[in-house]
């Protein structure tokens, strides 16, 4: 594959500012909340205030005789409007049917149970107080591990054991790698479920149009095309009719590449009432219906010789499913078997997942989706391996890394890794750290009664989303790259960017590659009606594959170039060089703006071309791509309340070929907040039948900015040969190397008090309490 | 989030809002800092809500002899940062300081917060260890009553129908009073899972004077009186502050949620009183 371009870049590699962010600091971007159609409707919901009820009766009349609400729809009124689907097939997988609203019975808090649309937002949630619902409780389960228990209430009864799928991989030897262990490690691990909470929550217009027969969905989404193709399938709309706009969309980590009942819900409204309705998510109802992160239960069992060569793995993970089947739920655990070696060499596994149905809303994709809860365990049981071994966690890494020289390396799993260097990443945070005085260091506190611990994470991740096989929907992205006759240039892209900044990257790129200014470039995306088919944006594949498709655009559009630049120079010997085709003879030269004007006058035409600059790339990877990093935190724990400070935070990561070194920082800060959320604070919490404990900001502990220390943010770039920009990727990068090197490192603090694991979020009160313990 | 239908007025003199408040249905507007956020959840929904912020005479600080004169409407913010309680009265300084954050602080004042009384206020732990006083006016007239009587039970205080807190009382702090104020945050609310205010004056090398109160442990502030007592006489040693400290969860019941345990919580009022105790002896003279 050909490299990235020969010319000087001015662009790429800066540190530029955001092209987004002025109309963002200034108030002025359109969040799907500031869209206002003529004539139109709000919904607002009434949901289950129980986990697990049955529905004995609604009344909406007092709903429908206040003035202003203009419909009342329960689950009895649903017709031409089939469930939420889910787009994943697995053996024995169980999908449970999915309405848009409650038929009878709810099955977690939040559930939908009725929708109340009037002429005003205001007086549609005054209408939703008024539908009367009685209900009868149930029993409810919401601890995954309980729910797999005999005798434990079934979320759905027709399936008692409330187990989703079970879901098997293994390879090797592992019964003799096991028996031929000199020392084997065990640890029940939990992974807390964890809330997105996007600054921007979900919501949606449903807009149809009778006379055309046109449906408009514009939603806070990460996914318009397959929005569009899913939508439109449910509800019996032709898709060619079917417009989603994805307007700006305030952050999403996963939870808006999905497919919500709302949505559908609002599109169903707009079609029964021939009005825009609009639905906007509270945030009460994001924690109680929105997918959630993580939920899962893992047991590792690590096979090693004695002097730290890892034999073999063993990992069950009980994953909380929650009450249905979300767009990718079950996806989510299965991509922890892929990466479940982490950057070892070790191919030996055997894995078993077992998905339990629980009374709370479904878990799904959430920043780094999978690869998070497989490199926390690893990099936690490797961790007690060292310390049953009396090995330095660094040097117990350092044994088992995949070598420079062994890429691409086939893992037992079933991945090929595309390139890396694990040690030398290691390497340079272990001395940017300064990881030997540290050390001193440590001993010194010990001895004078302080606990300080210092935790190291190494993480691989799968991005660039990925080989068309291996992805539910198709992995390939698309772009259109457009020069407009006056040489600007217009991108459309099929990714649906939300925060990750490729108006900017993507226009450092195409000017590069087309030799023209930065702000003589456009990226459009977000609308299926403007941009040609798109997969969108998750999984760290928006540069990787997305910016790709443009690249390679941008290249079929260059020999569309050079033929004119031929005619017009009326020489054959020319070349395309910063702007301009050039005649390497006579040095004359011709502008990309003279040869876009000249191509659309079309006064002349070079032989067999057409007139105008379009072309149109859809680029399908051969391969994932395989970013890597080494994270280390050196912590203070307070004695006497089990608090937890960071007072270093060295984090070296390797994503590649990076495009735009700012953006890179604000992905990598970002992330590893998040990140510090999880180790730290954040846990979303049920009663045991699912009642909701931590269903608003003042009981769900989100990281605030005086809790994230200064992040020593530095970066190796291993250029990717999946592509060729080279580029890896780096969304979830932070949120994935944060939580097992801070809690490697607080257990570490804790290590000579015979302290081996705790569980996040490592609260104070847990971790003083693991102290007293330990003193007993 | 949305809440129910209300009318709104905003009187420039308390008699007007006096007035007002004798309507059925009418609840005071002080900040808003927590009323709002009930009634966007629908957990209260007043008919009226009368806003004291344009009434002059609730937003001025003052010196009236040995106390501090503090309007209603004065803002955290206000009373983190004006120099007459930074010199004055540094305790309460510091109790503004450590409320939520500079938005809220902008917003909430003390008259609403002392109204309120959420039981894991920061203020209470700073105004029993002042010995502060409300000031209350109503259609019958002005009276004035401690702090630790005025608050009965979690947000429920003796403020009589159509009476509204129209000012608080605080010392002139006395030169050479040691204070601090030790919080130990709910992870999520920023309110204190616990919180400990000291005031401590030695004399002679000797705890002459102790003021200990706790916020956040249980079902209202209180002040931690054994603990204050075992600490007189004492030269402040961090053994005997350890030592006079661990008493001060003693006969509490304390609270428990998802976020601590009341063991924990215990625990964790006696750790903050002992650090809040010796942070206020290096503090004092």
């Amino acid at each position: 594959m050909s490299t990235v371009t020969t010319e000087t870049p001015t662009y790429v590699g800066k540190r530029i500012k955001r092209k987004e962010d002025p109309r963002m600091i200034t108030g002025t971007a359109t969040y799907l909340d500031d869209i206002k159609l003529p004539n139109m409707h709000f919904a607002a919901i009434v949901r289950s205030q129980y986990a697990a009820a049955r529905i004995d009766r609604i009344d909406t009349s007092a709903a429908l005789a206040l003035p202003g609400v203009v419909a009342v729809f329960t689950g009895a009124d649903l017709e031409g409007v089939g469930n939420v689907p889910c787009g994943v097939s697995l053996p024995g997988l169980r999908i449970p049917p999915h309405p848009i609203l409650a038929q009878g019975r709810t099955y977690f808090v939040g559930h939908p149970v009725a929708v109340v649309v009037a002429n005003d937002p205001y007086l549609a949630r005054d209408g939703a107080e008024l539908v009367e619902v009685e209900y009868t409780p149930q029993p409810g389960v919401s601890d995954p591990e309980k729910a797999l228990e005999p005798g434990a209430p079934a979320v759905h009864p027709e399936w008692p054991d409330n187990v989703a799928f079970v879901h098997k991989q293994e390879n090797g030897d592992v019964d003799a790698a096991f028996a031929g262990a000199e020392v084997i490690v065990k640890q029940r691990m939990l992974q807390p479920r964890v809330v997105a909470n996007p600054m921007e929550a979900r919501g949606a217009i449903g807009d149809y149009k009778s006379a055309e027969g046109t449906l408009t969905l514009h939603s806070s989404t990460q996914i318009p095309h397959l929005l569009r193709s899913i939508a439109a399938a449910v509800l019996g709309v032709p898709e060619h009719k079917m417009r989603v706009i994805a307007p700006e969309v305030g952050g999403g980590f996963g939870c808006k590449a999905d497919v919500y009942a709302e949505e559908l819900l609002v599109c169903f409204l707009s079609r029964k009432l021939a009005r825009p309705v609009k639905w906007v998510e509270g945030r009460r109802e994001h924690f109680q219906a929105t997918s959630q992160g993580r939920g899962h239960v893992d047991y590792y069992e690590l096979a090693a010789k004695r002097d730290g060569t890892i034999l073999g793995i063993k990992l069950k993970i009980i994953q909380d499913i929650g009450s249905h089947q979300q767009l990718l739920t079950p996806l989510i655990p299965t991509l922890s078997v892929l990466m479940l070696p982490g950057l070892y060499r070790c191919k030996t596994f055997r894995a078993e997942v077992v998905g339990a149905f629980t009374n709370c809303f479904p878990t799904d994709a959430y920043r780094g989706a999978g690869r998070p809860e497989a490199t926390y365990g690893i990099e936690r049981i490797v961790d007690c391996l060292a310390v049953e071994l009396g090995i330095d966690a660094a040097e117990i890494r350092l044994k088992n890394f995949i070598e420079p020289q062994e890429f691409p390396f086939s893992t037992g799993t079933g991945l090929i890794y595309d390139s890396g260097s694990y040690a030398a990443t290691l390497g340079i945070a272990l001395e940017t750290v300064g990881y030997a005085a540290l050390r001193e260091e440590q001993r010194a506190a010990r001895a004078a009664g302080r606990l300080m611990g210092i935790g190291i994470a190494t993480y691989g991740e799968i991005c660039a989303f990925g080989p068309s096989p291996y992805t539910p929907a198709g992995g390939w992205e698309s772009a259109t790259v457009r020069i407009e006759p006056s040489g600007q240039v217009t991108v459309h892209t099929g990714i649906s960017p939300h925060g990750q900044g490729e108006e900017t990257t993507f226009a450092q790129i195409a000017a590069d590659e087309l030799g023209v200014s930065m702000d003589d470039v456009v990226i459009v995306h977000g609308d299926t009606a403007i941009v040609q088919y798109g997969i969108g944006t998750f999984g760290s594949r928006g540069t990787a594959v997305g910016g790709t498709a443009m690249f390679l655009a941008i290249e079929e559009l260059k020999k569309k170039i050079l033929k004119y630049g031929a005619m017009l120079l009326e020489t054959e010997e020319v070349e395309f060089s910063a702007g301009r085709v050039v005649c390497n003879k006579t040095g004359a030269s011709v502008t990309v703006a003279q040869i876009a004007a000249a191509s659309y006058r079309a006064l002349k035409l070079p032989p067999g071309t057409e007139p105008g600059l379009v072309a149109t790339s859809f680029w399908e990877p051969t391969n994932f791509t395989f970013p890597f990093g080494a994270h280390i935190v050196v912590t203070d724990v307070d004695p006497d309340t089990g608090e937890v400070k960071i007072t270093r935070y060295v984090a070296v990561d390797d994503c590649g070929k990076i495009i735009n070194p700012l953006i890179v920082a604000g992905q990598i800060h970002g992330g590893v907040a998040q990140g510090i959320g999880q180790a730290l604070y954040e846990q979303m919490s049920y009663d045991e039948n699912g009642q909701i404990l931590s269903g608003e900001f003042t009981d769900y502990a989100m990281p605030k900015a005086a809790n994230i220390p200064f992040i020593e943010s530095l970066h190796t770039e291993t250029p990717s040969p999946v592509n060729p920009l080279g580029v890896k990727g780096v969304g979830e990068a932070g949120a994935i190397g944060a939580p097992p090197a801070i809690v490697n490192s607080v257990v570490d603090a804790l290590s000579h008090l015979g302290i081996r694991h705790l569980d996040m979020p490592l609260t104070p009160e847990k971790v003083w309490t693991a102290i007293q313990g330990a003193r007993a | 989030m949305i809440s129910q239908e209300f009318d709104y007025a905003a009187p420039d003199t308390v008699q007007a809002a006096l007035e007002l408040l004798a309507e059925p249905g009418a609840r005071p507007l002080a900040g808003g800092m927590s009323l709002i956020p009930l009634m966007k959840l629908r957990l209260t929904a007043p008919e009226k809500l009368v806003d004291l912020r344009r009434i002059p005479s609730l937003r001025s600080i003052r010196r009236e002899g040995a106390f501090l004169h503090i309007g209603a409407m004065v803002t955290h913010y206000e009373l983190e940062s004006a120099p007459l309680i930074r010199q004055e009265c540094p305790l309460l300084a510091a109790s503004a300081a450590a409320i939520g954050d500079v938005q809220i602080r902008n917003s909430g004042t003390i008259g609403g917060s002392v109204a309120h009384a959420d039981p894991a206020a920061d203020y209470p732990a700073g105004l029993l260890a002042l010995e502060a006083r409300v000031h209350l006016t109503g259609p019958t007239g002005e009276r004035e009553m401690a702090f630790e009587e005025f608050v009965l039970d979690p947000f429920t205080t003796a403020i009589e129908p159509g009476e509204l807190v129209t000012a608080v009382l605080v010392p002139v702090e006395d030169p050479g009073t040691g204070v601090y104020y030790q919080k130990h945050p709910q992870p999520a609310s920023g309110f204190p899972m616990v919180g400990v205010a000291a005031r401590i004056r030695r004399q002679n090398g000797h705890i002459s004077f102790a003021r200990l109160g706790v916020t956040g442990l249980s079902g209202k502030g209180y002040r931690a009186r054994e603990v204050e007592a075992r600490l007189i006489g004492k030269a402040g040693a961090e053994a005997e502050v350890k030592d006079a400290a661990a008493a001060t969860a003693d006969g509490v019941e304390a609270s428990s949620d998802i976020h601590a345990s009341a063991a924990y919580r215990s625990h964790l009022a006696c750790v903050a009183a002992a650090r809040s105790i010796l942070r206020s002896l290096s503090a004092a003279n």
